[in-house]
């Protein structure tokens, strides 16, 4: 390695009742890719948040080509640090070239007045360099998600030009929303990237890292545990150094439901909705847990939503308990026991302004209310028992849901769920998207849990073999139609089956 | 552009694929492109409907009388599409134009003082305006209190200006050729609309060619994401409320010059026109799509219509109400499509 680019040395970062960042050093050399691996909340995201300059360090150095990093927003962009947000951070409404250039159009806005020529020719260099042909005019809402991410990272690398050096780009999952395809595509281009950057790159895929990175640091609890040469590590080893002493715990599961019982929870008939999906008809039993398979667009979503209350079926119905239901709206859906874990976790799932006690009980303040009023100890009483219950770790039922990580997060939206007496019906929205391995097992575990304790629940997981490893029954959902059904008891399918009946 | 075919799925082992793609990002360009037009074909029908209700209202006599009455909701309108772009309100048009109107009152050759500057004093005028905007603009970039508040603060303040100078006695306007312009054609075109028309030649200039004017949608749009760009945000409200300002003042300036007196109550029902306009014409209130010429239809919709109901013959006692009705449901018909059990109205 040569002398790096980028050093950090011990930074130490603390926030009320966590230390997120606990004596880090590392170095990335020109040229160079690392990888920064670490389960949810093991300090990854506040050290890529330093860097970028949106947060300060406690104690700590951090070294830019030799020269001290002040912090801020504007030494970051004058040290030729880019960042790609986990999150995409473009406007839709306006055209791809001020997306890229936004802040730092430099010569192509003169005293204010923009030369939209100009801007295009700049933003097309920018997107030269990925070897990408999306047209800087486009609108960016028009586009699609991963033509999007393409035009992130042409953003983030357009600040080399304002240094006039090589950019040190910052990558923050950059391919945790996208398709297998687009995902090749954005590693081609990082690769591609490293003849003139410096890079570090975060994901949860570990074979994505093994690929393009040349070193991997690995993050727990706020400490960077272990640096190795990527050639020389393997998956398993990584994840091991991951977990720390947690045990991956095996996802396939013996025992499954063999019989169901008869009694029959909830019943779908014919259940279809505008063009989303149509003809949906299948049982739910107590106990049981049904996954549904199926690509964007197959209807799968939908349908769930149509189950909670949230969108309204255009024809067919939905019986619970052998009574047919018309839910107008999700309160509906509520007070008959459907309980609904959303896949936006920070936007539908959790508001994390409150704390983590208010969310567990807001939708079902009357299981703590005595009169007209919310009895406090109560509340307390309940909320500690479940925390105790779904392993979830918070310094207090007080503190604010925002502060958790991840899988602690997605707890907390469980319990909300399991506050009432009993909730008879679960559907679960991508439940483990974006957990990382340790906080997967659990939430897997506690799902199981549930069903055992004879609830019934609707499953939408983010990989095949997550759903085949929780589901008693898949339904494989193509095109808004159910294409193929699966009975656990009778034969485990392999993904590649699933997949015949998705595509 | 965008792309076609069906989502596409990963080789065995990986993941899904989650984005939607292909048919729904047509149906939404095409939706997108419907709703853009929606306004103007509304002007049309209205257009079309009071020209076959009564000949004389397609008469160059009553366009010449549509075009005078456009003029000042126009540039009120142009000035208040760059804030409502943004996602912010202005609240104090009316009391801005009040005290700017008094101000130009008394620059010109009027009644009480001796002053006479002419031309000057519209500049004059439209420049206290834009100071009153850089205040609220200051005020809610500087105390960050929210924009509806600050300006309904403001609001009250410069109609107190605006009575204080007034003293009760409305100042005359003995400027004749001020007046006869301000009332006047040239080549059988209203003056008024042809300032009014090239106001906002300046707002489209200003949105299309200028930082301030792409920062406003960006701003609009996404504020965080703006910050986090290192956009200096606040700058860029400050100038669309000194702007809104300006369009106030200028608004009341020209407003005076036509009536012959300086009034606290010339702003009357200003700010709800050229609100509604912005809105009718399909600048979102949440900030980050529309323009000027949206709002442009949106004043002509406004105009035509309370001008059609007189042909019409709806009684003067109802016409308010109809405006109103009219409102609500166009309103309601540019939000129908986001409709949703879950979507959030404040």
């Amino acid at each position: 390695m040569t002398a790096p680019v980028l050093s950090v040395n011990a930074v130490c970062k603390r926030y009320p009742g966590v230390q997120a960042l606990d004596r880090v050093s590392l170095a990335v050399g020109m040229n160079e890719v690392v990888g920064l691996i670490g389960q949810n909340g093991s300090g990854k995201s506040t050290l890529l948040k330093i860097l970028a300059g949106l947060v300060k360090p406690d104690e700590g150095s951090v070294l830019v080509r030799g020269r001290p990093f002040a912090g801020g927003f504007a030494a970051a962009a004058s040290a030729g640090i880019g960042m790609v947000f986990q999150e995409q951070s473009l406007i839709l409404n306006v055209t791809v070239a001020e997306n890229i250039l936004l802040g730092c159009e430099g010569e192509a806005v003169r005293y204010g007045f923009y030369d939209w020529p100009k801007l295009r020719a700049l933003a097309r260099r920018q997107l030269d360099k990925l070897g990408c042909d999306i047209p800087p005019e486009a609108i960016t809402g028009t586009l699609s998600f991963a033509q999007r991410q393409m035009v992130e990272l042409a953003k983030s690398i357009a600040v080399e030009d304002r240094v006039g050096g090589d950019p040190i780009i910052l990558l923050d999952e950059p391919t945790s929303v996208l398709d297998a395809d687009d995902i090749d595509t954005v590693l081609t281009q990082i690769e591609r990237l490293r003849s003139h950057a410096a890079i570090i790159f975060v994901s949860h895929r570990l074979d994505e890292v093994l690929r393009v990175c040349d070193r991997v640091y690995v993050m727990t609890n706020g400490r960077c545990v272990a640096e190795c040469n990527a050639k020389e590590a393997n998956p398993a080893v990584l994840q091991q150094l991951m977990l720390g002493t947690q045990l991956i715990e095996e996802y396939q599961r013996d025992g499954r439901q063999a019989c169901l019982v008869e009694e029959i929870r909830l019943s779908v008939r014919n259940l279809r909705c505008r063009t989303n999906y149509q003809d949906i008809s299948f049982d739910l039993h107590p106990g049981e847990i049904v996954g549904f398979a199926g690509v964007e667009g197959s209807g799968r979503e939908s349908l769930c939503r149509t189950i909670y209350g949230v969108e309204a079926p255009t024809g067919g119905e939905v019986l619970v308990d052998g009574r047919e239901v018309r839910f107008r709206g999700p309160a509906d859906a509520v007070a008959l026991g459907i309980g609904y874990v959303p896949s936006e976790r920070r936007v539908e799932g959790i508001v994390s302004g409150m704390s983590v006690r208010e969310n567990m009980t807001l939708a079902h303040l009357d299981v703590v209310r005595r009169g007209g009023l919310i009895d406090l100890g109560r509340e307390r009483s309940l909320v500690a028992q479940l925390m105790q219950r779904m392993n979830i770790k918070a310094p207090s039922p007080n503190t604010l849901a925002g502060q958790l990580s991840g899988g602690n997060q997605q707890k907390v939206v469980l319990a909300k769920c399991l506050i009432s007496e009993q909730p008879r019906i679960l559907i679960l929205d991508h439940p483990l998207r974006g957990l990382d391995v340790g906080a997967k097992a659990e939430i897997f575990r506690q799902v199981r849990e549930l069903a055992a304790s004879g609830m019934g629940v609707l499953l939408i997981a983010d990989t095949l073999e997550e759903l085949i490893a929780l589901s008693d029954t898949i339904l494989v959902m193509r095109d808004g139609r159910i294409t193929a059904r699966f009975q656990a008891s009778e034969h485990i399918p392999e993904p590649i089956e699933i997949l015949e009946h998705m595509i | 552009m965008a792309e076609l075919g069906h989502a596409r799925v990963s080789p065995v082992g990986r993941r899904v694929a989650r984005r939607e793609v292909g048919a729904s990002t047509i149906a939404a360009t095409l939706r997108r492109n419907v709703l853009a037009w929606t306004p103007a074909l509304a002007l049309g029908v209205l257009c079309i409907a009071f020209s076959i209700a009564d000949a004389r209202f397609a008469s160059l006599a009553n366009i010449h009388t549509l075009a005078s009455q456009a003029a000042l909701p126009l540039i009120l309108a142009t000035g208040m599409t760059f804030i409502i772009l943004q996602g912010s309100i202005d609240l104090s048009v009316e009391g801005v134009m009040a005290a700017c109107s008094l101000t130009f009152a008394l620059l010109v050759r009027n009644s009480r003082t001796g002053l006479d500057l002419g031309v000057l004093a519209i500049v004059a005028a439209s420049l206290l305006g834009a100071c009153f905007g850089v205040a609220n603009g200051a005020l809610i970039t500087r105390l960050r209190v929210p924009s509806f508040m600050v300006t309904l603060g403001t609001w009250s303040i410069t109609s107190g200006v605006a009575m204080l100078i007034s003293g009760g006695q409305p100042p005359q306007i003995r400027d004749m050729a001020m007046r006869n312009w301000a009332l006047g054609d040239s080549l059988g075109v209203p003056n008024l609309i042809v300032v009014a028309i090239v106001f906002l030649a300046v707002g489209y200039l200003l949105q299309t060619y200028t930082r301030f004017g792409r920062y406003s949608y960006i701003v609009g749009s996404s504020e965080d994401i703006a910050r986090l760009s290192g956009v200096a945000v606040d700058r860029f409200k400050v100038l669309a409320f000194a702007f809104c300002g300006l369009s106030s003042g200028l608004a009341g300036a020209l407003e005076s010059a036509r009536l012959g007196l300086g009034h606290v109550q010339i702003g009357a029902n200003q700010m709800f026109l050229a609100l509604t306009a912005v809105v009718i014409g399909g600048t979102s209130l949440s900030g980050g799509r529309g323009g000027v010429v949206q709002s442009m239809v949106g004043v002509l919709i406004l105009t035509v219509l309370a001008n059609g109901m007189i042909f019409v013959g709806v009684t003067p006692y109802l016409q308010t109400a109809v405006q109103g009705a009219i409102i609500l449901l166009a309103v309601i018909a540019a939000t129908w499509h986001l409709r949703g059990r879950l979507r959030v109205v404040k």
